[in-house]
């Protein structure tokens, strides 16, 4: 990963236009490590371990990016591509191996069906209302 | 709040996530919409029409349309720290398609935006949605200039099930907007209170 970084280039979404930028940030690698595929809304939430991830040689500047956005406040995969201007392919990569060195673990979103009770609905509705 | 309980820092809150989906023809709105109620401005990677070599695309009634979005709009509402409803404006153009199953899985519900003068770029969506069992509401986004119809007709046009919210709404206007995604919330709250307490009788 120490070669990353270096690129500069506007990176379109891969996933979303014809346009399919090698994917070097990642050693080429499209689908991480990890088993499931990281849904765009899983949070990503820091490791007590990753309290001082930059010293940690084997980490990219956007690996280490990514675990300090989300140290005070976690953010999903989408947000994370959004503010790293990142293709969502590449940081599901560059999640999947934080994971990996455990510095950080991904809670999965609870699909609304499944949602413990309706209530979170109505604060959904009551905090749309109050925004 | 456990300040000094030791040197490490509070360990974050991590939210419950939700994500609606703004879907429907091209320039009716989509970022628009996103962009009136959301934290983060919209996820702009787009390309000019001339560039993606579309000459076949109608604007008509698109004033001064010259770009088109290649990936999503995104955006961040967080309701309280620990409630985050996320929304993904998906492009309306037939070829950007297969975005929407990955967005679809797990959606709380959807918005499907129309325009009267061009209902028809309406059709996919609708049909997307009601086939998948997603709870939606189509909003009619009121252009200056295009007719009004008496939502009835819209509702005609487009087949809706009765039970499919349908409202008028500006996407550019913050209040109007939230009432488009309070209604879709309520369509999902109405469809889970339906399938958790069935009617005894
Ligand atoms: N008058 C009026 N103009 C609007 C309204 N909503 C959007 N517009 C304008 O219509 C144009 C298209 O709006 P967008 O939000 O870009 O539409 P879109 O659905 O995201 O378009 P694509 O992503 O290209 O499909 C822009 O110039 C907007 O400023 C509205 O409610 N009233
Ligand atoms: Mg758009």
């Amino acid at each position: 990963m120490s070669d990353a970084g270096q690129d500069t280039q506007h990176w379109f979404d891969g996933e979303a236009g014809p346009v399919v930028r090698p994917y070097a940030m990642t050693r080429g690698r499209t689908s991480s490590t990890v088993r499931h595929r990281l849904d765009l809304i899983a949070v990503v939430v820091p490791e007590p371990a990753a309290e001082d991830p930059g010293r940690d040689q084997t980490l990219s500047p956007e690996h280490v990016e990514i675990v300090e956005r989300c140290r005070d406040t976690p953010q999903s995969i989408a947000e994370l591509a959004a503010g790293l201007d990142l293709p969502v392919g590449v940081v599901r990569v560059l999640v999947g191996d934080l994971v990996e060195d455990e510095l950080v673990h991904v809670t999965r979103p609870v699909p609304p069906a499944e949602l413990p009770d309706v209530n979170i609905l109505r604060e959904v509705i009551n905090g749309l209302r109050a925004l | 709040m456990a300040f000094g309980r030791s040197s490490h820092r509070p360990r974050p809150v991590s939210p419950v996530t939700l994500k609606l989906l703004v879907a429907g023809g091209f320039g009716v709105g989509k970022t628009t919409l996103v962009g009136a109620v959301s934290e983060i401005r919209p996820l702009r990677t787009e390309e000019t029409l001339s560039e993606a070599g579309r000459p076949v695309d109608d604007v008509d009634g698109v004033e001064g349309k010259t770009t088109t979005t290649v990936a999503m709009d995104f955006g961040r509402i967080t309701l309280r720290e620990d409630l985050v409803l996320y929304l993904f404006g998906t492009p309306g153009q037939d070829r950007f398609w297969f975005l929407w199953d990955e967005l679809a899985q797990g959606a709380l519900g959807a918005v499907v935006l129309a325009d009267t003068r061009r209902l028809a770029d309406s059709f996919a969506a609708v049909d997307y949605f009601e086939r998948r069992g997603i709870p939606f509401t189509v909003a009619v986004n009121c252009f200056e200039g295009a007719d009004r119809f008496p939502a009835g007709t819209v509702r005609a046009a487009l087949d809706l099930d009765p039970e499919v919210p349908l409202m008028m709404c500006d996407a550019r206007d913050r209040e109007s907007v939230k009432e488009v995604l309070v209604a879709v919330v309520e369509h999902a709250l109405n469809r889970a209170t339906l399938r958790r307490e069935p009617a005894v009788n």
